[in-house]
This record gives C-alpha cells, structure tokens and sequence, in this order.
C-alpha cells in the first residue's frame, strides 16, 4: 500500500474527496451571501435555513407526492426562490435604509422560525434520502472508489458556481447586478427598476441556497438542523474570501472544505476548529480577506 | 424655548424617569423572593446582567457581537471547575471566570476589531462556534453532560451559600455592582468616546482617538461582565453546560437588548426578564421557544426598533415637551 507522509494513500484521497464535498457545499452557500450582501447589504443569516428548506423540500415532494430526485432539482430551487422573494418583498425591503445589522438580526428571526417549525414536526432526527438509482454506485478510478453520486456533486456545485459567475460577469441583467452594487441611485437613474433587481436578487440567492440542499439531501441527513451549524462555518468562509468577488467567495470555498478534509487524516480532533484557526490567521495577516477590496 | 434649554429639559426628564424606574426596579427585587420562586428570579438577574453587559457593547459602542455566549458559557465552565475541582470558594470561582471572560475578551476583540460592522459579528459568531467546538471536545468540560454538582459552599467562608435567601441577595448584589460599574463606564468621559464611535467613527478618528483601543476596552469589558453573570449562573444552578456557549445564547441575548431597547440602560434588563419568563411559561405549554423567539425577533426588527423601555423614553419625552 502507497503511504504519503505514513498515511495510507486511500485513506487520504477519501478525506480529500469528503473535504471536496463539504467545500462544494461550502463555495455554494457562500456564493449566494455573496450575491445577497452585493446588492442588498444584508448577511442572510437565514442562508443556512434555506438550505435546510431546500432538501426537507425535496424529501416532502418525494415522500408525500412521489416527485423524484430530478425534477426536484428544478422544483426546490423554484420553491425556495419564490419564498425568499416573498420575504424580500414582505419584509427585508422595508430594511435597506437602517444599518445593515437590522437585517442580519431578521433573517437571524425568520432562520430560528423556520428550523424551529421543521423541529416542531419533524424532531431533530435524520431522514434518510436515497440517492437517485441513476447515481447509484460507484467508479473504480484505479486509485480510489469514487462514490458516483459525490462525484456528481462536485460537477454540479461546479457547474452552478461558473453558470452563476457566468450570469453576473457576462450577461445584460449581470451587468445591471454590478452596477447597482456600485450606485444604485445612478442605474436607477437610468431607468433600471432597481427594486426588482433587489428582489430577484434575494430569490436568486434563496434559489442557490435551496439547490445546495437538494444537492446535500443525498449526501447528508435530512434534518432540521443541518443548516444552522453548517451557516457558522460558511460565515468564517466569507470571512476569510473577503465578499468583494464572486471567485473569491467560490475559491475560498473549496479550499477550505480541503483544508477540512486533510485536517481530519492528520489531527482529526482539530477538524472542526481548522476553518475559524484559518480565519483568526487570515485577519491578523490580511484583515480584508484573501480576496477583498473593502477594509 | 431655546433649542438648548429643550434639550436640557429632555435630559432631565429622562434621568428623572430613569431614577423612579430604578429605585421602583431594586424595591421590587428585594421584595421578590418573597413573592416568587428565588431560583427563577436569580436566573433573572443573571440574564439581565448578561444582557447589561452586551449592552455595553452593542448600546454604546454600536458593536454587534454575535459571540457573547462564549463569554458568559466560558466563565461559567472556568468558575464550575474551579470550585469543584480545586475546591476554591465560591468568589475566587466568579472571580477567576470574570477573570478568563475578559482574557477570551482580550483575544476575539483583537481579531474581531480588524474588521467592521457586519464582518465583526461574522467573526465573533465564528469565533464564538470555534470556542464552543473546543468545549465539546476539552476533557475539562466533561462534553455532553456537563460540569455537573458544583457546590455553592460558603461565601467569604461564612455565609452559607446553600440557603436560598443568601444566595439571592447575594445575586442580587452581584447583579446591582455589575449594572452599578456599566452605569460608571457609560457615563465616565471613556463612555462618552465610545458613543462618539457609535455615532461617528470616522470623525472620532479625525478627532484623533485611537478608536481601536477604545473598541477593544470596550469589548474586553464587556465580556468580563458578561463573564461575570454567567460565573454567578453556574454557582446559582451548580453547573456549567454546553447550553450556555452556543450560538443560540448569543441570540437570546441580542433578543433580550433588543426587545428591552438597545441603548437603554434598564432596557437590556427588562427584556431579560420577559425573555426569561416567556421561555419558563412556554417551557410547560409545548410551544417551541424557537419559533416564539425567531417570531419576536422579526417583529421587533420590523416595526419595534426602540424596545419597550426605549419606547416608553420616547413617549415620556414627547411628553415633556
């Protein structure tokens, strides 16, 4: 057996593929609160519930009305985009003109309330739910066996993270994006409904966060509080991106859940400190964030 | 009136109407464990004192820390063991958790005041969740259950602190120097630099603070208090939890400031106890306290901004006029 640094060599490629997973997940959430905090200034403390939604969402559309893995792929991010554009209209709107930490405290709320009710019906425990029969299995890649359905995770939150660099770099509506990040008052000078531009916006980012559920149903249980712990580390995530580049936010994602990956094959017990150790690391060296623009 | 003589006539009917409510508020603390379950009541106060202390931070400094629970938890863990471990008594147990609250203070306020508004909570939260992990995994803590059957023994080594009535009023005391010393800070020259960050911070630069040093103070300060009431918890219930450093500590006590009014000085206090007692009523009625705290915190956000004691300031003040 191959050893690299007296670890077996599978042992160390699993860790790297666990790691890889967690930062696709990680590059995911973290892209969305980048997107929201753009244009509108809020940190969506409620990002993680929303991922939590997303994949209850999924095992309820397979559970109660038997709509599968793949259809939920598009449904759940609708669902869950539509709902934030409900709240972004109800209330977050009514919040841009105070200090932003009034809309942190908010979707602190709505998070505590949608955990709180998933709770309230459904316990703290796991629901398993199984991977698409498409997925099913694994590959012998010679040196390791890959999982097919994680290796499906990683191409997907891949393709989602370029598709949504894609729409905000390259396209019309992307370029409206940027713009009203820089001077809302101007674009909206210039005729863009801005307002709408908010909204979608806020829907776009409950949208990711929703497909990242779905994506993770599979991988983890689906439980009620798979959101909340998970939210804190993509929090440090951002922290450490800085949250002036959409890249930055996507780069950093996918380091750090390897960085978590190798952590866990060499000092397991510091395997959930390692990303807020790094974050303590980036501020003192590099207070704006390894990506960063503002101080 | 003059624009000056309005003001001062405001000023002071809002210390006349902070004195009434403070002298109403210590009758009815002293009379309350006559009236009332002590326990619930110390639980009360150590909450309010938690929340005094955050205030300090979020109220007059404009700092939103979203890691508090590491503070109060923390010190609770440090006193727990050193009275049941080390045998010490019970104040040098308080004093040695006040003491390690503003030493953790010294550490995360350094890192978190690199960056600011938003950011600062993002790295508090993290560091916060980061201490928690470490309490999980520290033998010292003995994880999932806790440092259990920590004795109250004898204050000073004389007043016995298993009498529940000792133990009150000696919470009570503990919780009257506490707000006592934020009421000083608040009002001393320091405490007026601070405010001038909260509302200004780029002209208390140009006024030449080092507005750094000043956040830091104030954060260190805040989370030896903060240290200081979750101490005195741990003596009062005779153990030390996880419950008490995770992130939802953090929030009850940002819900508690808020719905009490940020920036008040008995506000924080108020909303401790309603907070408190909701959280006891809903503990029996099986209602989960998460959606009524996540629901409180929406409303509070949406269309209650000022908190109650706030809201009751700006109706006296309207008043005045």
């Amino acid at each position: 057996m191959t050893l690299i640094f007296g670890i077996p060599i599978q042992a160390l490629l699993g860790q790297l593929l666990v790691g890889l997973i967690n930062g696709s997940f990680y590059a995911m959430l973290s892209l969305g609160l980048a997107v929201i905090f753009g244009l509108l200034r809020i940190i969506n403390f409620a990002h993680g519930a929303l991922y939590m939604l997303g994949a209850f969402i999924g095992y309820l559309l397979l559970v109660h009305l038997g709509i599968g893995y793949w259809p939920a792929l598009v449904l759940v991010p609708l669902i869950v985009g539509l709902f934030g554009i409900v709240v972004e209209r109800l209330a977050l709107s009514r919040l841009y003109r105070l200090d932003p930490l009034y809309g942190l405290l908010f979707t602190f709320g709505l998070a505590l309330v949608i955990e709180g009710v998933f709770r309230y019906y459904y316990g703290v425990s796991g629901n398993p739910y199984a991977v698409p029969a498409l997925l099913a299995g694994g590959t012998n890649l010679g040196f390791m066996f890959l999982p097919n359905y994680r290796g499906w995770v990683v191409v997907a939150s891949l393709i989602v993270c370029i598709g949504t660099w894609l729409l905000i770099e390259k396209t019309r509506l992307g370029s409206y994006l940027r713009a009203a990040t820089e001077n809302p008052e101007l674009v909206q000078a210039f005729g863009v409904n801005v307002p709408l531009l908010l909204t979608l916006t806020y829907g776009l980012g409950a949208a990711l966060a929703g497909l990242a559920g779905i994506l993770a149903a599979p991988v983890y249980q689906v439980s009620p509080l798979m959101g909340s712990d998970l939210i804190i580390v993509v929090f440090a995530v951002v922290v450490v991106g800085g949250m002036g580049s959409i890249l930055g936010a996507i780069v950093t994602g996918y380091m750090l859940g390897l960085a978590e990956g190798l952590t866990k094959v060499f000092y397991p017990e510091a395997s959930n400190l390692v990303v807020f150790v790094i974050m303590a690391v980036v501020l003192l060296l590099r207070p704006a964030g390894l990506f960063g623009r503002d101080a | 009136m003059s624009e000056a003589t309005l003001h001062q006539e405001r000023a002071a009917a809002a210390i006349r109407l902070e004195r009434a409510l403070v002298a109403l508020g210590i009758v009815a603390l002293i009379a309350a464990p006559f009236v009332v379950y002590p326990i619930f009541v110390m639980k009360m106060l150590c909450f309010a004192l938690f929340a005094c202390a955050f205030n300090l931070l979020l109220g007059y400094t404009g700092l939103l820390s979203f890691g508090h629970a590491a503070f109060f938890g923390g010190a609770a863990y440090f006193c727990a063991y050193a009275v049941k471990a080390w045998g010490w008594p019970p104040e040098a147990g308080i004093l040695l958790g006040t003491a390690g609250a503003a030493c953790m203070g010294l550490v995360m306020g350094f890192l978190a005041i690199r960056r600011q508004g938003i950011y600062f909570s993002m790295i508090t939260l993290a560091l916060a969740q980061m201490f928690y992990f470490f309490c999980v995994q520290a033998p010292f803590t003995e994880g999932e259950d806790g440092i259990q059957g920590v004795a109250r023994g004898h204050l000073f080594g004389v007043i016995d602190l298993g009498v529940t009535m000792n133990m009150y009023f000696f919470v009570l005391a503990v919780f009257l120097v506490g707000v006592f010393a934020i009421w000083r800070i608040v009002n001393s020259p320091f405490g007026m630099i601070l405010r001038s960050i909260r509302e200004n911070e780029n002209r208390a630069i140009s006024l030449g603070y080092s507005v750094g040093r000043y956040k830091l103070a104030a954060f260190v300060m805040s989370a030896a208090l903060a240290g200081f009431a979750g101490a005195t918890k741990a003596i009062v219930f005779q153990f030390a939890t996880l419950t008490d450093v995770t992130w939802q500590m953090s929030g009850e006590v940002i819900l508690m400031t808020l719905l009490g009014g940020i920036g008040t000085m008995v506000g924080p206090a108020v909303g401790a106890g309603l907070v408190v007692g909701l959280e006891n009523t809903l503990a029996t009625s099986g209602f989960p306290v998460t959606i009524a705290t996540g629901l409180i915190f929406m409303v509070c956000v949406l269309v209650f901004r000022r908190g109650i004691v706030g809201e009751i300031y700006a109706r006296w003040l309207a008043r005045a006029e």
